[in-house]
């Protein structure tokens, strides 16, 4: 009696799981490997009668390329000043909407709604503000005095990566300021009355309540950002689109330019297995970092 | 002299989160106000920072020069299908994981959380042969398919916080009455959850109503043209109509704005308490 009662609850949970592991399988997983061997061969949308392994060409071929010097670089940049800049402020922000306010769910609406929008559209309405000619940026700028003649923020290589930056950073405080004041609000009130006791200040009490307590949430959003900002071509492909002469192109823009432009899906997935490499890489030593320096801390 | 700094720090504060409040809004309040002035006033120096008089010509240029309303039909019904999907699905596997704990069910959360981390292009050779395969390039069902895809490992994760919040006793009360269980998770736990899950549905429908890239791989076709699709094209476009591309944003824009500002609380909630608890 109690080996059918099991096997009635193993099919339920069979049941449940199958559409959901069929689909992520097959549709996910399965592709992903199948992407993995198209790496290693001569595969293009224009001759797709022609698809023999070619060994490591497509990894030769993209790394060789004169721009992936600067692609490297402006994956570096574009993930660690955006992560910087954009947990900064969102801690910063976190802090200050930590205590109810009046209003400050109404507060909320309209500082949070940027996660809404895709990276694309963020991306367009940024284009519009940097424009060279009329961008209200410019003018801005002009009119505090702070330039003398307009910038072509995305028509300068110098200032072409610096302003996708800033659209990402705008994009991006939201996620930190939402997940840290929500952490922010679990630190239980009597720790910070005990500080207080102690004659902690406000930045004492920071230093030596909030942010220990909130270390984990600090750990866990910003490795998931890391490898989110990493992924994410959508607001440089909106903007730019790699330009101007392939200045803002990251690794994920560059894969991108190749399946959309180049219809070269073997270089591709090349850029993609470096990109899973990185990645991996990052998690494991990121993991290990942290962890490490737990232990120092007990 | 305490007090005077208290005042000063709320001062401080007021000020700081005024100049984050205006960084804010405006990059969309220019867009609107853009989309909002007669076509000529756009391009003309010095800019107005509000329209002389407002003109609603560029949302009628866009309807006229593109099939916008087809845009618009096509992106609302691929995702509330989709998202509706995707609730189906994710309701019975994240019920199923926050409840019982069985061999590969470590596993299987793994291998969810795994695809929310490898750039999914490595995949699209494949996927656009398996569309092609399947009849399914340039019809919606493509993008239906794969929109549920993309979302059913996230929303099972997001679920499963959901229901492990609810006690296992509750339905467990209901199967002694009679119910089955499957009966029971629809009877007695799915009302409880109502807000997580119309969370979760929103959620899946912004991503959904967002999603470019698999729209640009599958879909070709002006009929079953979304509207990223069609804002793609337009861009791609040599010489960019910024009155007409500022009312499409616009338009892009305000439905998942609206639908957030509505459910913020439950959308942040949902999305924090796996974070902050995990």
């Amino acid at each position: 009696m109690k080996l059918f009662r099991l096997n009635r609850t193993q099919t339920f949970i069979f049941l449940c799981l199958l559409p959901t592991i069929l689909l992520v399988f097959g549709f996910t997983y399965y592709p992903i490997v199948k992407g993995i061997d198209v790496a290693f061969r001569n595969y293009s949308l224009f001759n797709l009668s022609d698809v023999r392994y070619i060994g490591m060409d497509n990894f030769k071929t993209v790394t060789s390329s004169a721009q992936f010097g600067t692609i490297l670089k402006n994956t570096a940049l574009w993930v660690s000043i955006s992560l910087v800049l954009q947990f900064v402020i969102g801690f910063g922000v976190a802090l200050l909407m930590r205590r109810s306010f009046r209003g400050r769910g109404v507060y909320q609406g309209f500082v949070f709604y940027s996660w809404a929008l895709s990276g694309f559209l963020i991306g367009i309405i940024w284009r519009w503000l940097f424009n060279g000619q009329i961008g209200v940026v410019n003018d801005l700028l002009l009119k505090m005095g702070l330039i003398s003649e307009r910038i072509g923020f995305l028509s300068d290589p110098k200032w072409a990566m610096f302003s996708v930056i800033v659209a990402n950073v705008w994009y991006g405080v939201a996620f930190f300021a939402i997940m840290l004041l929500a952490a922010l609000q679990s630190v239980p009130s009597e720790l910070y009355e005990a500080a207080e006791i102690d004659g902690a200040g406000s930045f004492g009490q920071l230093r030596h309540v909030t942010i220990p307590y909130i270390m984990p949430t600090i750990i866990s959003t910003t490795a998931l950002r890391v490898i989110w900002i990493f992924n994410f071509p959508d607001l440089i492909y909106g903007m730019t689109n790699g330009g101007p002469a392939g200045s803002t192109h990251i690794l994920t823009t560059y894969m991108l330019d190749k399946i959309v432009f180049s219809g070269d899906y073997g270089q591709a997935s090349a850029i993609g297995i470096i990109c899973i490499a990185i990645l991996v890489l990052f998690t494991t030593f990121y993991l290990f970092a942290t962890r490490a320096g737990k232990a120092g801390d007990f | 002299m305490k007090k005077r700094f208290a005042k000063l720090g709320l001062a401080g504060k007021i000020v700081v989160l005024g100049i984050y409040l205006v960084f804010m809004v405006f990059p969309l309040y220019w867009m609107i106000i853009t989309s909002l002035k007669p076509r000529n006033e756009i391009f003309t120096l010095p800019l107005q920072y509000w329209p002389k008089k407002i003109s609603f010509e560029n949302y009628v240029q866009i309807f006229k020069i593109s099939k916008f309303h087809v845009y618009l039909g096509n992106s609302l019904f691929i995702s509330l299908v989709a998202a509706a999907i995707v609730l189906l699905v994710t309701i019975l596997s994240g019920y199923v994981l926050a409840r019982f704990s069985f061999r590969g069910s470590g596993q299987l959360m793994m291998a969810f959380f795994v695809t929310q981390m490898i750039p999914l292009f490595i995949g699209f050779s494949t996927l656009y042969m398996m569309m092609s395969k399947m009849g399914l390039l340039n019809k919606q069902a493509s993008l239906i398919l794969m929109y549920t895809v993309g979302l059913v490992p996230f929303c099972t994760i997001m679920l499963r916080g959901f229901f492990q919040r609810i006690p296992a006793s509750l339905e467990e009360a209901a199967m002694i009455d009679g119910c089955s269980r499957l009966g029971a998770l629809y009877r007695v736990i799915v009302p409880i959850m109502m807000p997580g899950i119309s969370a979760t549905f929103i959620f899946a429908f912004v991503q959904n109503w967002n999603e470019l890239f698999m729209a640009i791989m599958f879909i070709d076709r002006e009929s079953s043209k979304t509207l990223p699709v069609a804002m793609n094209s337009f861009i791609t476009k040599f010489d960019i109509d910024w009155g007409s591309m500022s009312a499409a944003t616009v338009l892009s824009v305000v439905p998942t704005v609206v639908l957030f500002a509505i459910c913020q609380r439950f959308i942040v909630e949902g999305l924090t308490q796996g974070a902050v608890k995990g």
